[in-house]
């Protein structure tokens, strides 16, 4: 603390002096909270670590030789069979085996036509992303107006549907699509449904919080001349809100995209389902071809979102309050 | 208003009146896109044709399951009496006799085989029909000529049941030998049994009753209460009880069964059950142990979710933390660091979380180390990408006056830059361990560990739908929590830029981050 040594040097009025004693008590405990937080957060993790590592099926430093030889396995046997698996070519190494039998998973368009496997799967996973976030935002939608309290006058309908907002949103994805998938059966329903109810309740919030955050000087033109509720909410506050909900609605999709992926990994189809086979089973190949094509996919939906979001609301896409 | 007014005014606000068409018909194009996407969609999964198939009475049996449970009394016929069997495993303990099913005994006479069993002879247990095959064959000629030394069958006289009857709130089963009476409510119908053979009711049958074939087994509804199966061999009912069965201590226990005072006398002051330990240590070994509901693991497994995510979270930020300040242009001239930093947190953040965490449940083994791991790589791109970009943000004034009294580099960041960006760093770290408590259930379920796995496992033998809804109230408390300490912290540390009220994030923060 050089620094307060320079500033002491000049005497000080008995004010002055107090208000410098008043700060260095201040800046004392300051940093003995400090301390004892950062002791604490330390404690914390080292009983955490030691907790991970006890209850682990492989303790940390037996298995961290061993870890990197997983990627070294993912070595391919030569290094254009990953694109061979990636476009469904048949492979040189083919032994009627599952890991070479590359062209099994073709989707035919037409006879000569087709998809490879892992473009369709991806495709599928896409769509259950892209779907289940137009659902989930549709009915985020109709809610967020119940749950804004600009709009709302009932505090009861208020209540009801941030809690009920809540409760969908904190309920674990995966136990939705774990009972959804007791009643359909494996397939890509049950990853809809559960990502959509999800997305009902965190867009719902995002929503009505920017609702809460509109302008009210058209809704009360609109009040003056006599305009019903929804004609208020349709004319006066959705096109203002429109361009914020939509760049959510992107952000959503960008998170809704991975979280279908992992819904597709515990049976719920796509290409998170290809992905885990391909790992448990070892093909090397395949598992390489899934991991750029999702990564490539996700970069891709990242940087379209955030073209589409800027050009939507500029830079000042989620200023939170108005004139800010 | 005139028509003149009207044009006057359409002639003042062009842009209100006369707008493109592609404005005007936005929004219907819009609507009109969702809508063929819809059709779409539905055409791509063939929805429609899995929501036809899919089993709805499953669906509400299956959430009834997870706030009641059933117990299943099987009655089976025997020549001129019945016995009433429960599952191996029932939740009322090894030798249940609960009041919603009465018994009327008679002594009668049967024949059973003398010599080879003669436990089963003399035991009329529940269990005959199920242990001793040999018992119902005394009449087949088949047993007759069996190898085994052909015993003359022999008459017993003994104490059985010849009537019960199973409540089921205003409904009741009362089954004798070759006689069910099914009633529920007002309406009754009595079903003739002939044994092996069919089941025929006397009268036609209410829309509660369903009969697929003549003769064939009956299905009985008393809807949440429970249903029943009158068959030509037995009668099974399946009644339903609202509540979580054996919650605290299950039927091995010796505190089963008893009441809360009881309990809490033998616990305080009663003799030792066990003479190696206190009784307080029993019931505490015995709660944690209990089979049906495993609480001592369920809260284990839960313990490793929190830790993943904290410890993902921490690690992540540790990490992150320097590598923004590289990252950062306006803190590493260096365009070459700027760059390459920048493009490793992307790579990071966009292999999906699930692909690490199946590497690392391949490196690791399934457990938290896997979890860890998984939202370490992860986060530490997200993180460092936010952080990077806080740091782009400051406010450069601070740092050029800390630069201006001759500070050296290092100095200048702690004291120019760290405090405008700390609470921002530290603020966004909470929201991802907000987050990430609940990411770590997903994964778990992909074999990182936690309470996903087990949560997933208990789902996918479909029979433990309490269980599910105990683990996901544990979660959902959990995380209640979490998000509370974690938004407590943020409002103390960001003060008065969030705007405090009914936990509105900070305005410096991408609402991307609320899960």
């Amino acid at each position: 603390m050089s620094a307060t040594e320079v500033y002491r040097a000049p005497a000080l009025s008995p004010e002055g002096a107090a208000v410098e004693r008043h700060w260095r008590d201040l800046a004392a405990r300051r940093r003995l909270y400090t301390i004892g937080g950062l002791v604490f957060l330390f404690l914390a993790l080292s009983g955490s670590l030691w907790f991970a590592n006890e209850t682990n099926a492989g303790k940390f430093f037996d298995r961290l030789p061993y870890v990197a030889d997983f990627f070294t396995e993912l070595k391919p046997r030569d290094w254009f069979d990953p694109v061979r698996a990636l476009l469904d070519l048949s492979s040189p190494y083919d032994d009627g085996s599952l890991k070479f039998d590359y062209p099994e998973g073709r989707v035919y368009l037409t006879q000569s036509i087709y998809i490879p496997e892992y473009f369709y799967r991806m495709i599928e996973t896409l769509n259950i992303a892209l779907f289940s976030t137009l659902v989930g935002s549709t009915f985020g939608f109709l809610l967020c107006f119940l749950a804004a309290g600009n709009i709302t006058a009932s505090r009861w309908i208020r209540f009801a549907t941030r809690r009920f907002l809540e409760i969908v949103r904190a309920f674990p994805e995966i136990v939705i699509a774990g009972f959804f998938l007791a009643i359909f059966s494996l397939g890509p329903i049950p990853a809809i449904l559960a990502v959509s109810i999800h997305t009902v309740g965190a867009l719902g919030k995002m929503f009505f919080e920017v609702v809460e955050n509109a302008d009210m000087k058209p809704e009360e033109g609109l009040r003056a001349v006599g305009a019903n509720w929804v004609e208020r909410v349709w004319f006066g506050i959705v096109p203002q809100v429109l361009p914020n909900f939509m760049s959510y609605f992107l952000l959503r999709f960008e998170i809704n995209v991975r979280a279908s992926t992992i819904l597709g990994a515990v049976g719920a189809g796509g290409i998170g389902e290809s992905l885990r086979l391909s790992i448990g089973r070892g093909h090397e190949a395949k598992t390489i071809a899934i991991v750029f094509l999702l990564f490539c996919t996700i970069v891709a939906v990242d940087q379209f979102s955030a073209w589409l979001r800027h050009r939507l609301v500029g830079r000042q896409a989620f200023a939170y309050g108005r004139g800010e | 208003m005139n028509a003149d007014a009207i044009n006057d005014i359409a002639a003042r606000h062009p842009d209100a009146f006369r707008r493109s068409l592609w404005k005007r018909y936005a929004a219907p194009i819009g609507i009109l896109l969702c809508i063929l996407y819809t059709f779409y969609c539905s055409w791509f999964f063939s929805i429609a044709i899995v929501l036809g198939k899919a089993n709805w009475n499953l669906a509400s049996a299956y959430l009834a399951d997870w706030v009641s449970y059933e117990i299943r009394p099987d009655i089976e016929f025997k020549d001129n009496y019945l016995t009433i069997d429960y599952s191996r495993f029932s939740k009322l303990g090894s030798n249940p006799n609960p009041d919603w099913v009465t018994k009327e005994m008679a002594v009668i006479e049967r024949r059973v085989e003398a010599a080879p069993a003669p436990a089963i002879a003399t035991n009329k247990s529940s269990q005959d029909s199920f242990m001793a095959p040999g018992a119902p064959t005394a009449e087949s000629p088949a047993a007759l000529s069996g190898q085994s030394v052909p015993a003359a069958p022999e008459t017993v006289r003994e104490n059985a049941v010849v009537a019960a009857a199973v409540a089921f709130g205003n409904g009741r089963i009362a089954i004798t030998p070759n006689l069910v009476t099914v009633t529920r409510g007002a309406e009754s119908v009595i079903f003739d049994i002939v044994k092996d053979n069919s089941v025929t009711p006397r009268t036609p049958l209410p829309d509660w009753i369903e009969q697929r074939k003549p003769g064939s087994t009956a299905y009985v509804s008393f809807g949440f209460l429970g249903r029943a199966e009158v068959q030509n061999d037995e009668v099974v009912a399946w009644r339903r009880f609202f509540g979580w069965a054996n919650f605290v201590f299950d039927t091995n226990s010796p505190f089963w069964g008893k009441p809360f005072g009881e309990v809490a006398s033998l616990i305080v002051s009663g003799a030792r059950i066990d003479p190696s330990r206190s009784n307080a240590a029993l019931a505490w070994d015995n709660v944690l142990n209990n089979a049906e509901w495993q609480h001592g693991d369920v809260w284990l497994k839960l313990l490793q979710t929190i830790v993943m995510a904290f410890v993902g979270t921490v690690l992540a930020s540790i990490v992150a933390f320097p590598l923004a300040f590289l990252a950062a242009r306006n803190i590493t001239p260096s365009r070459i660091a700027n760059q390459a930093t920048k493009r490793f947190f992307d790579f990071q953040r966009s292999v999906d979380m699930l692909i690490w965490a199946l590497f690392f449940t391949r490196g690791f083994g399934p457990g938290p180390l896997a979890g860890i791991s998984a939202i370490f790589f992860t986060d530490t791109g997200t993180l460092g990408k936010l952080y990077s970009e806080a740091l782009e943000n400051i406010d450069d004034k601070q740092r050029e006056g800390i630069r201006s009294v001759g500070a050296a580099p290092a100095i200048v960041q702690r004291y120019g830059v760290l405090p405008q960006v700390l609470p921002v760093f530290l603020s966004q770290s909470l929201y991802f361990w907000e987050s990430n408590t609940r990411s770590a259930t997903i994964i778990g379920a992909v074999g990182a560990g936690g309470i996903g796995l087990k949560l997933w496992e208990a789902m996918r033998t479909n029979t433990n739908w309490a269980n599910v809804f105990y683990m996901v109230l544990l979660i959902l408390l959990v995380v209640f929590i979490f998000d509370n300490i974690s938004s407590y912290l943020r409002r103390k540390l960001m003060g008065d830029v969030g705007n405090g009220s009914d936990e509105r994030p900070a305005r410096l923060l991408p609402p991307a981050q609320i899960a």
